[in-house]
Parts: structure tokens; sequence; C-alpha cells
């Protein structure tokens, strides 16, 4: 009697066990606006692709998941002052970033783009046609990587925090051309009469993951379990289609 | 610089020779931009702050007007609709102006300067209108005209009660000169946001600009003390 008393309170210690641990909660950052990926809808709504990404990965793993709304430049000391668990905010996998989190498996990919206004003729790859131009870029990018590195001495980099303050001076005409993330520049910049593509995009960097803390490994687990079962069983393929006329998937 | 210095430096990984150079540059930007906007500001405040203690609302109201736009919106907001505003205006990209308000310097150089010449305006004027009547009289009695007690009598005074409000008003816009890496300025805090991006290292990033402007404070302080020494001796203990 005794012993079956200890293995039902043991199976039972079990089944709470793996019950709590369903029960996750999990908060999960995005820097808005950055459309399509995070943004609000005419009704104030959070919405994008990673914002459907996010609540179709909570289902996966059973998390009660909340959204927290940070601001680029504080989201990596934010994750780690616990403000929040993870982030999905189309942070690129860099090997910098990733001596300070842990990164799951990339979720989407997608280039750098150079946008600017119709009379922008220059071909962006020619150094000596850039010189002094002025570039703009969203601070800390792979986009604002590549350009520091690839062209730092010759154009002028002007690096916003936000994609509209950057689109803002492209309209201004303080800035020639644009270097961004190529969904960016397709809804705030390519949509506006006037303005064009103005140079091949270049596809930078490993691609982008959920970020979390180092000390996390089981969750990037299940998050990269998670994320594998929504990219083969179609439902990573309808969100990106209601959102991309082209693949990103990685 | 010499080579073992710059090879030390660069042993370890943020403060190399080249980040180092990075807040060089952002330092003297943040120099220029707070020395020259105090400079253009108090020469404007002086005569703004004169002309507001006049009894004619004609001549006081607009420039208490002026003073209370901008004491009552945030430099930031006033620093916005200056930059980005300007660049809005139909046309002016063919003039002149262009040229001097394409570069963020010069927007951010006016938002900063209308702002300290209306705090100036309003410390200078609570200064003057502190004049003693005592001394007014003794000066009219002399004999003088306005003009001459106000070069005489109250300025002078006026300036050694507004002092200290003042060195105040300085190291506050030191300060608020940090929002101008928010229009791509590169100043102390531009630089520092550059190098925080870059690395990931916030904390190394931010506290040694922190350190920075605080030794730029230090200076300040030190300044403004002399300056008080010296304006204010006669109110110094005989013996000291």
């Amino acid at each position: 009697m005794k012993k079956l008393i200890v293995a039902a309170s043991c199976a039972l210690a079990m089944i709470a066990g793996t019950a709590q641990a369903q029960d996750r909660n999990l908060r999960v950052a995005f820097d808005i606006p950055y459309e399509p990926f995070e943004y609000r809808d005419e009704n104030g709504e959070l919405t994008g692709f990673e914002v459907e990404l996010a609540t179709a990965m909570c289902e996966e793993l059973s998390a009660n998941c909340e959204f927290v709304i940070q601001a680029w430049d504080g989201m990596i000391p934010g994750l780690l002052a616990r403000k929040f668990d993870i982030i999905m905010s189309s942070m690129s996998i860099t090997p910098e970033r990733a001596e300070r989190v842990l990164f799951s498996e990339p979720y989407y990919i997608t280039p750098g783009g150079w946008f600017g206004p119709e009379s922008f003729n220059t071909d962006v790859t020619d150094m000596d046609a850039m010189k002094g131009k002025n570039v703009g870029v969203q601070r800390g990018t792979t986009m604002d990587t590549y350009v520091t590195e690839n062209m730092g001495g010759v154009v002028s980099i002007k690096r916003y925090t936000t994609a509209e303050d950057m689109v803002l001076d492209l309209e201004g005409q303080r800035l020639d051309a644009v270097f961004v993330d190529y969904p960016v520049g397709e809804q705030t910049i390519l949509n506006r009469d006037g303005y064009k593509e103005v140079g091949e995009s270049v596809k930078l960097g490993e691609g982008v993951g959920v970020a979390m803390r180092k000390r996390d490994a089981d969750l990037a687990e299940d998050i990269n379990a998670a994320l594998k079962k929504l990219k083969e069983d179609g439902t990573y393929d309808a969100i990106m289609e209601k959102y991309f006329s082209y693949d990103i998937k990685i | 610089m010499p080579d073992f210095i710059a090879e030390w430096l660069n042993e370890n990984d943020i403060f190399t020779t080249m980040t180092l150079m990075e807040y060089w540059g952002g330092m003297v930007t943040t120099v220029q931009l707070v020395f020259l906007s105090l400079v253009i500001g108090l020469v404007i405040a002086v005569p703004l702050a004169i002309l507001r203690t006049v009894r004619n609302p004609f001549v006081s109201g607009p420039i208490w007007l002026y003073t209370y736009l901008f004491r009552g919106t945030p430099l930031l907001i006033q620093l916005y609709i200056i930059y980005y505003g300007v660049a809005q205006i139909p046309g002016i990209h063919e003039t002149f102006w262009w040229a001097i308000f394409r570069e963020p310097f010069y927007p951010a150089l006016l938002a900063f300067t209308l702002n300290t010449a209306a705090y100036t305006t309003e410390i200078l004027r609570g200064a003057i209108i502190a004049t003693p009547n005592g001394e007014i009289e003794a000066a009219k009695a002399y004999g003088m005209n306005w003009l001459l007690r106000m070069r005489r009598i109250i300025l002078p005074n006026a300036a050694r009660r507004a002092v200290q409000a003042y060195s105040n008003e300085v190291i506050f816009m030191l300060h608020a000169s940090a929002i101008a890496s928010v229009v791509t300025i590169i100043d102390l805090t531009g630089a520092a946001r550059n190098i925080y991006s870059r690395f990931y290292a916030p904390f190394e990033a931010f506290i040694f600009v922190a350190l920075l402007y605080m030794v730029l404070t230090f200076m300040l302080v030190f300044a403004f003390r002399k300056l008080e020494n010296h304006l204010l001796r006669h109110q110094r203990p005989a013996n000291s």
C-alpha cells in the first residue's frame, strides 16, 4: 500500500511537473514600427509577420505569451535585465550579438536594398562615384556594418534609430540613398512617388533568429523544434504569403 | 600617436585608437555645438531681457511669448520641428539656405540657441528686476540717463545676481546637447551610441562617455567658480 502511494504521488508530481513546463510564460519583445514585421494596424492592434509567427510559435509551445514593446537601442540590455524573455524583432544573427545572447535557428533572411530618389543614377558599387554621398542606415543593423566596413571612408554615413526618421530625411533630400532591409524599403519608400531601387540588393549575414538569454538553452531547443514544425506544416508559408510577395524562408 | 601607445590601446576590444578617435570627434562636435549656442544665445538674451522689463506690452509681450514657447516645450520636440520642419518647406531646396540646413549641425545649433536664449532671457530679466530701488534712485540723482544707468549700474549688478543661475543653464545645455545624436549628429552621445551598437557593450560605451561629460562639467564648474570669485569679490569677508 505504502509503495503504491509513493508511486502514485511520484506520478502525480511528474504530471504536475510537465503541466507546469507547458504552462510557460514568455514575454516577447518587438521594436515597432518595422513594417511589415511588427507594427500597429489602423485599429492600434499589434500585427505583422513576426507578431503572427510569434503567436503561432507560442501556440506550438503552449506558452502564455505577452508582447512587449522595446526600442531597438535597449533590446539586448532589456533582455539581459529580464524585462522580457525573448526577442523576435528582426534581430540578425551576428557573432558580436551571439556573445551576449543565445540565438535560435534563423527563421527568415532578407537582403539589404538600396533605395533613393528617381534622380539618383549613381552606381552604388562604384566607390569613386559614391564619394561624398550621404547614405542613410539604421544604427547597429547588418546594413550599417556593411556600409561601415565597405564604404567607410568614401560615403558620409548617417545613422538613424528608426526607419521612419531615415525615410523622412530621404524625402527632405538630406540623404542621397539609403541602404535598408529590403522589405522595409519596399513598404516605406518604394510605395511613394519618385523613389526607386538604386542598386542591386545584397544578402547579408546568417539571417534573423529568436534571441534569448544564454542560460535558456532548454527554451532555445523548444523554440527550434516549434519553428521547425511551423516551417514544415505550412503555417509559416501561410503567414509569409500574407506579408511578402517573395521568399524569405531560410 | 607613438606606436607603442597605439599597440597597447589596440590590445583591448573596445577602446582601440579608432573608437577613441570617434569619441574625440564627438567631443569636438559637442563642445562646438554647446559653446556656439551658448555664446549666440547670450548675445541674443541680453537685449531681450532688457526689453522684457519694459512696461510697454507691445515690446515685452512678444518676448514673453517667445520665452514661454521655448521654455514650455521640450528641447527634443523643438529640435525635431526645426530639423525635419525646414526640410519640408516648399522650395527651400533651391535656395542657399539649404546648403546650411542640409547639414544636421545647423538646425541643431538653431534649436539649441533659441532654447538657451529663452532661458537666459528669463534668468537675466529676473536679475534686472531685482535691482534695488535705491541703486536706481542714486543713479538718477547723479543725473545718469537710462542708457548709462543700464550700462553702469543695472547690468553689472544683474550679472552678479545671475551668474549662479546661469552656470546651471550652461551645464544643463551641455547635457541637453546629448539629444543632438537623434538627428544623426555624431556628438559625444552619438559616438557612444555608434560604439555601443558596434560592440553591444552598453556599459563600456556609456560609462566612458559619462566620464567625458563629467570632465567637461568639472571644467565648467571650475571656470564659473573663478568667475564668481571675481564678480562677487566685494562680498567676501574682509580677512579672507
